[in-house]
């Protein structure tokens, strides 16, 4: 129920600014009502595609991202292949990488907190060098 | 006998000692037809920046690792290690999936 998803579309470039939003805005109330929360919705703006897509070279691109179950992404993506100027999308899961790279960090923390006691020279030193000396 | 010959021809004091020659490259990977000097060590550059998430969507920084024909450029070649090695290949994927890299050809 915590999963965290991108999801990456593009949408033809000669749609209008209110088309968009009205498409986006369905996604957003698609999200909430399947359980999900958004958390964030970028709008990257006409881009120049790398190959033809549909016979298109630019699109309009959107990130958002969203957090819930599974079947939330099956929902929207159904929803984006039957939108006709949707032209490409993209799901991508994050949160195991955000997991990790979270725990990454809390480690750093913590070793930066409490830094690693020194091995006293005064130890281990003086054996090897009194050692060498006796030979 | 073999020594007394090789000593005879002046090459050195003590039995079979070769004149000194420059140190044999046995840097990367031995025999490689003929490479005469060290590859001075490349370091990977997502150790050294500390960057632990490679997203696919800067493609900036992956269009870095991916060759004019837009292959993904071998690790040997650019010095990454492994781990991140794997992690970019898998977000150049990405970034060729969603159409920010081509899967072949330039990257505009």
């Amino acid at each position: 129920m915590n999963r965290t998803y991108e999801l990456m579309f593009i949408v033809r470039p000669d749609m209008a600014e209110e088309d968009l939003e009205k498409l986006i805005s369905t996604l957003e109330a698609q999200v909430t009502t399947s359980g999900g929360t958004v958390k964030s919705m970028d709008k990257w703006g006409k881009r120049r595609l790398a190959y033809a897509v549909r016979g298109f070279y630019d699109g309009l691109f959107v990130l958002l991202i969203a957090e819930g179950g599974g079947d939330l992404i099956h929902e929207l993506e159904r929803r984006l292949r039957v939108t006709e100027p949707v032209i490409k999308f993209q799901t991508v899961r994050v949160d195991l990488a955000q997991k990790r790279l979270a725990k990454i960090k809390a480690i750093k923390d913590a070793k930066k907190k409490t830094p690693p006691p020194a091995p006293s020279p005064a130890e281990t030193g003086s054996e090897p060098a009194a050692a060498a000396a006796a030979v | 006998m073999a020594d007394e010959i090789r000593s005879s021809s002046g090459e050195g004091s003590s039995g079979g000692d070769r004149p000194a020659r420059a140190p044999r490259p046995g840097g990367p990977g031995g025999r490689e037809g003929g490479r005469k000097f060290f590859r001075r060590k490349k370091v990977c550059k997502f150790c050294v920046e500390k960057i632990d998430f490679i997203d696919y969507k800067d493609v900036r920084l992956l269009a870095g690792f991916v060759a004019e024909s837009g292959k993904i450029v071998p690790r040997r070649l650019t010095g990454v290690c492994t781990p991140h090695q794997r992690r970019l290949s898998t977000a150049i994927k990405q970034a060729r999936n969603i159409a920010l890299l081509p899967f072949a050809g330039r990257a505009s």
